[in-house]
């Protein structure tokens, strides 16, 4: 398991570009929204916790395509399957390290863009918070899709065809606790029901993950 | 043993063929007959709603769809899981040929909605809840479909979207909830209520006939669908032989 952990820590540190360009993405789209609209703080702070879920659920299906891609092509998805460990402790591994450089790495990154969206400082625990959450179901979900188009054609479009309607919960819950935050109120709920959707998207998405990977297999 | 031996006689292709074409008659006549009643019923003779006038008569398609729509997938669920479990391929060919009508069923749902839509709430669309949960469950439907035809592999394809088909409907009632939480415009419900229907007997009887007709229509699509499934999995001559000889 921990050997599992430091390889996938190792690839993503010799290929730092695989998980810094959705960043460089997630960055780039909140950029167009002031430029698109209107720079006024008001109404930037009204948009805000949209375009920040909408750029996160965007460059977290980027980063997603290549998630068993590689490692199904050089046959390691071949070696976990036959291997004496348990498929799905392999898979959760895999998954952990992922959320870990796209995740975390993004919600380091969301107060800089929250503070531009004229986001209040004292909210900014709130974006962190909700962002670690929700990128955490998005990992999860993600990676059904991404096992699910492993030897399908064309699959590009098709991950996020399949992953972004199951991903509006998590995009509605934790784009109100951000509006609840920014306005000053107790946004309790909305981290709770973000919570629960994580658990939910854990024992849903490592049977689900491990079964598609298998078939992949066959 | 002997208890189950009807349901290894159904999970063999060539006489779960022959089953299909056996029950059609059974789905279509009802579907004629109480479709007939239902829709010339409720578009013609029912009275007229005392606040939305004629316009409501399209609760005698819309309601239908709604539900067939929701129906549909969750019949696809079990059968995904039924073909995943027991590696049942017969099960997986009726998911397949399930998911082209539950699209179309869940489109007709949403035009009716919205051509209601205008001139009860000013506007084709709105981002209420049930709308958008239904459009939600079209793009389920339509990532379905799309995943199982980017594969050449039938087994392969067959297997991979029926993951897709169970994870698309455990995650349908938490989609609801959650986009219910969001924002509420529809209507509450007429039909089911717990202190009995808010609707006279003479427009009721009629939307219980569009009910069992339009479902009956689906199991009679659905056979049609399931029958031309069959025999493009099963394309060997002497199978087809044998299904000449027992039957047309």
């Amino acid at each position: 398991m921990g050997e599992v952990m430091r390889r996938e820590c190792r690839l993503a540190a010799r290929k730092p570009s695989q998980w810094l360009q959705p960043l460089v993405f997630f960055s780039l789209v909140v950029t167009l929204f002031p430029l698109s609209l209107s720079p006024t703080p008001d109404l930037l702070k009204t948009l805000a916790p949209g375009v920040l879920w909408v750029a996160a659920l965007l460059s977290s299906t980027l980063s997603l395509e290549r998630l068993f891609a590689n490692d199904f092509e050089e046959g390691v998805l071949e070696q976990w399957v036959l291997s004496p460990h348990p498929l799905w402790v392999l898979i959760a591994c895999k998954i952990a390290v992922h959320w870990f450089f796209s995740g975390v790495t993004l919600m380091l990154l969301a107060p800089l863009a929250a503070m531009s969206l004229a986001i209040p400082s004292s909210a900014v625990g709130v974006v962190m918070g909700s962002l670690a959450l929700g990128t955490l179901c998005l990992s999860l979900l993600g990676a059904i899709g991404a096992a699910l188009t492993l030897s399908a054609r064309r699959s590009s479009s098709l991950l996020s065809l399949i992953t972004l309607p199951m991903a509006l919960p998590i995009l509605i819950f934790g784009a109100r606790a951000m509006d609840l935050a920014s306005q000053g109120q107790d946004t309790a709920g909305a981290l709770w029901l973000l919570g629960s959707l994580c658990v939910l998207s854990v024992s849903l998405a490592l049977p689900a993950v491990t079964a598609a990977v298998r078939i992949a297999m066959e | 043993m002997g208890r189950w031996t009807w349901f290894h006689r159904l999970a063999s292709p060539p006489s779960c063929y022959q089953t299909a074409q056996t029950l059609k008659p059974w789905f279509w006549v009802p579907a004629v007959v109480l479709l007939c009643f239902g829709l010339g019923n409720g578009l013609y003779f029912a009275p007229k709603d005392y606040q939305q006038g004629d316009a409501y008569r399209i609760i005698y398609i819309h309601a239908p769809c709604a539900w067939l729509s929701l129906l549909a997938f969750s019949t696809m669920a079990i059968a995904s899981a039924i073909g995943l479990i027991w590696r049942l391929k017969l099960a997986h060919a009726l998911t397949s040929a399930l998911a082209p009508l539950g699209a179309a069923f869940t489109l007709v749902c949403l035009v009716t909605g919205s051509l209601w839509g205008r001139p009860m709430w000013g506007a084709y669309w709105a981002w209420d809840a049930r709308l958008t949960s239904e459009l939600i469950l079209l793009f389920l439907y339509v990532g379905y479909m799309v995943l199982r035809a980017s594969f050449d592999d039938v087994d392969r394809a067959d297997r991979t979207s029926a993951v897709l088909a169970v994870v698309g409907f455990v995650n349908v009632p938490i989609i609801h909830f959650s986009v219910n939480w969001w924002n509420s415009l529809h209507q509450g419900s007429t039909v089911i209520r717990a202190d009995g229907p808010a609707m006279p007997a003479a427009m009721l009887i009629p939307l219980l006939a569009c009910f069992v007709g339009f479902t009956c229509l689906m199991a009679y699509l659905a056979c049609v669908r399931l029958r031309a499934e069959i025999l493009v999995r099963e394309r060997r001559p002497s199978w087809l032989l044998t299904v000449d000889e027992h039957h047309e």
